[in-house]
């Protein structure tokens, strides 16, 4: 008989959709958090906001722009490279704040413009995102509609240049010092989700904006703001996507974001897992590593559970989503809004994103429970990721909304 | 089951559309299911107070379905190992988890380790007729005082010139009121714990099925669930075997039951998620029918997100036995991702039945549903094959703990 069918040799290969070269992104994200965020998390979070260099140095060393071509400075990687980043950023030790402000520059601000913009736009925005030289933000919720995209109020009214805008924005992750907004508005009063469009706002034109920053439970280095507009004007050439065709815009990135989330859930997940398991086996009481109690062995392996089942699942969503993304880019390019490659991956990742936020709020609980004082104390980051795992099942579309969808799916 | 030497890379950009089933493994998922709903199905109900015929594993083998995984040259199709999780799927449709679970502790249980550690002759004495049906088999591994703790069995093995003596009791073996032959895990060296354990092949029965001399069943029991499955006990009183009725090393018998568990748990959590995907088909469809206070009661907010909550741990469940499943056919030998995939797949299914039958309200408190049976027969998942209890544990040592 093989000795493999006698001892599990711990080797294991990478689930698909990921493959070697993927691991050496892996391992430069992970030497870079360690060396260069790791050691300031906490000092970032008490600041409210991580440096402004720190966009520069990650546009140098390529992680904002790893899906995008190089002819705009990107990497000309694909998702499955920005997936090992947004897993990886959370594993390797950043914060939630981070993790936010680097993840809503390049997974919710940037692709709405790299997919639906025109080059002058690509030219303006997207290429000094890239480079971390201009900061992006996307801007969605209102202070009177969150997962009711529909009932948005922000009034974009059609001037001889361009567009006047009247409204406001809150809960905008970047919103404080961003250079250029993704807005979402209303350019037609009626026809619900087909009265929206997108247009970019700059910062510095007159009339928008930052109304205050807001403090929050977690996520405490990111800055995160609601913003005001009053008469601002917007140059046309600044409309992104087709007029009154914001909600497709909304819909397409709405599963990446949602994505993203699932993925750094996994990796906080992986995180908290190994540091908990860490100190168990080093923490002594009565005589021996309380890891080596039965209680506390077991509720690290419901912490292993949770994480691993999050990773199949979420991997899964993963693949599905990125499956036709080829045919999807066409799709989009000819309007053709009801191909089924836009829709693709709906169900799996909305599941992702339902399962692995929870889940990852209940890891942080379980590992700050193991942790005893010491988890309620600043020094081992664990009451911080609590907290910034709270953010998980409401933001990006709360849990009760993952779940309508999914019931309206089954006819219900 | 493939032991290979490296580990096979995954095949990113082939044509398989899906992460483990090719087209072949879809055509054979269609028909089987569609001879389990016309010839399994209907027994459903007769079968709980008769259990399953021997006739219909027989049928079963004839038409090629307990062989999916063997190689051709036994009789077996010569699929991998992925089809043992197709067959798991659509056994799912039977409506009878007792039948579920005797065919599969022929096709999962007995026969993967007669193929994999039987001489030539053991193949041909008991997989190819355990591959056609014609002889059905049973595992003998716990006891009336070891269960999850193997290495605590005490039915012993003693060698005497050219035979062994067996003396000991078994409990709580499926099939083991019917079977033919047993796959029996004893100690040959009573002395020792894991290193004393040793595998028999065994034949319980003559051909007119007559028990054979110093072989037993005490008695055949009762139970919550699985009632289409016999389940019994079994006495060995110096029954003596030939010396070549060894299955495996003298002394290895330990690693190869566990070994011999790992595709048995995983095989059942397959069940379980195919069980509890079966569970909410027909529980929506009564949510869309039932009304209550003027509406259909699915399209109630409360219950259209217990219905979203089940899909999603349903899909986590599948996933996690998919991903862990490829690992294994691809030679690795992922103890703790199959423990975590059976721990989580037997619970979502318990928690899926359970909340099924809580929308059935009182009708999934009645038979007529038989939403209480599964909720009955799945309640085993979560005992056998490892209990909870026992997979925290080896997913807790597993990390050093």
């Amino acid at each position: 008989m093989n000795e493999t069918l006698i001892r599990d040799s711990g080797r294991r290969a990478l689930l698909p959709p990921f493959k070697d070269e993927h691991e050496e992104l892996r391992a430069t994200i992970k030497r870079w958090v360690e060396a260069e965020i790791a050691p300031h998390v906490e000092e970032w979070d008490d600041a409210g906001e991580f440096p402004r260099a720190l966009y520069d140095r990650a546009g140098e060393l390529g992680f904002l722009g790893l899906k995008y071509p190089e002819e705009l400075g990107g990497q000309g990687g694909d998702y499955v490279d920005d997936a090992v980043w947004a897993e990886e950023l959370a594993a390797a030790g950043s914060s939630g704040g981070v993790g936010a402000g680097l993840g809503a520059h390049t997974g919710i601000a940037t692709p709405p413009i790299w997919k639906f913009g025109t080059p002058d736009q690509h030219e303006r925005f997207l290429r000094p995102a890239i480079a971390g030289q201009k900061i992006g933000a996307l801007g969605i919720t209102e202070p009177g509609a969150g997962s009711d995209v529909a009932s948005i109020r922000t009034r974009a009214d059609r001037t001889d240049s361009g567009y006047l805008v009247n409204g406001s924005k809150t809960f905008i992750t970047n919103g404080v010092r961003c250079d250029f907004l993704v807005c979402a508005v209303k350019t037609s009063p009626d026809g619900g989700h087909h009265g929206i469009s997108f247009l970019i706002l700059e910062r510095g034109t007159p009339g928008f904006e930052v109304a205050r920053k807001l403090e929050k439970l977690g996520w405490r280095a990111s800055d995160t703001a609601e913003l005001s507009f009053t008469d601002v004007e917007v140059p046309k050439e600044n409309l992104l996507g087709p007029e009154n065709g914001g909600f497709y815009l909304i819909m397409a990135n709405f599963q990446w974001e949602r994505l993203l989330m699932a993925l750094g859930a996994v990796g906080a997940m992986r995180r908290l897992l190994e540091v908990t398991i860490a100190y168990a086996l080093e923490r002594e009481a009565f005589g021996r590593p309380i890891g080596r109690f039965q209680s506390i062995r077991h509720k690290l392996a419901e912490v292993a559970i949770k994480m691993e089942v999050a990773r199949a699942l979420t991997y899964h969503a993963l693949r599905e989503f990125i499956a036709p993304e080829l045919e999807r880019r066409e799709a989009i390019a000819r309007q053709d809004w009801g191909h089924p490659s836009i829709g693709a991956g709906l169900e799996e990742v909305t599941k992702a994103k339902l399962l692995t936020q929870r889940a990852a709020v209940e890891v942080a609980d379980e590992c700050l429970q193991i942790h005893g004082g010491y988890g309620y104390m600043k020094e081992y980051g664990i009451e911080r990721a609590l907290r910034d795992l709270r953010l998980g099942p409401i933001g990006g579309g709360t849990d009760e909304v993952m779940r309508e969808i999914l019931g309206r799916r089954l006819g219900l | 089951m493939g032991a290979t030497e490296t580990v096979i890379k995954p095949e990113h950009d082939g044509t398989r559309k899906h992460f483990i089933f090719s087209q072949e493994h879809l055509d054979l998922r269609e028909s089987m299911t569609q001879w389990v709903k016309k010839e399994l199905w209907p027994h459903r109900n007769e079968w709980e107070d008769t259990m399953w015929p021997d006739s219909a594993l027989k049928r079963a083998g004839e038409l090629g379905y307990i062989g999916l995984c063997f190689p051709e040259e036994y009789g077996g199709q010569g699929g991998d190992y992925f089809y043992s999780l197709v067959r798991a799927e659509c056994m799912s449709y039977t409506g009878s988890g007792g039948t579920n679970m005797g065919f599969a502790v022929q096709s999962d249980m007995v026969l993967p380790p007669v193929h994999l550690l039987g001489s030539e002759e053991q193949k041909q004495r008991y997989l190819v007729p355990g591959i056609k049906g014609e002889r059905i088999g049973c595992l003998g591994i716990t006891e009336p005082g070891a269960g999850s703790d193997v290495a605590g069995i005490r039915t012993s093995a003693i060698r005497d010139g050219d035979e062994y003596v067996i003396n000991g009791s078994k409990m709580f073996i499926t099939n083991g009121a019917r079977a033919d032959f047993c796959v029996l895990v004893t100690k040959t060296d009573p002395s020792a714990r894991h290193d004393g354990i040793t595998l028999f092949l065994i034949d319980l029965r003559d051909d007119e099925g007559n028990a054979l001399p110093g072989f037993s069943v005490s008695r055949t029991l009762e139970k919550m669930g699985m009632h289409a499955s016999d389940t019994a006990e079994l006495a060995f009183e110096d029954m003596r075997v030939p010396a070549d009725c060894v299955l495996g090393e003298i002394g290895k018998g330990f690693y190869h039951i566990s070994w011999e568990l790992q595709g048995e748990r995983l095989v059942a959590a397959a069940g379980c998620y195919a069980g509890a995907e079966r569970m909410f088909e027909k529980t929506l469809e009564y949510a869309k029918e039932r009304e209550a206070f003027g509406r259909s009661i699915g399209h109630f907010q409360v219950i259209r997100h217990k219905f979203a909550d089940m899909s999603t741990k349903i899909e986590a469940a599948k996933q996690m036995v998919h991903a862990t499943a490829w690992r294994f056919a691809n030679g690795e030998y992922p103890v703790r991702e199959i423990t975590m995939a059976k721990l989580f797949a037997t619970r979502v299914c318990h928690e899926v039945a359970d909340e099924c039958v809580q929308i059935f309200g009182g009708y999934g408190y009645m038979k007529e549903y038989e939403i209480e049976r599964a909720f009955r027969d799945q309640r085993l998942n979560r005992i056998g094959a490892g209990t909870d209890e026992i997979m925290l544990d080896v997913i807790g040592r597993s990390y050093g703990l």
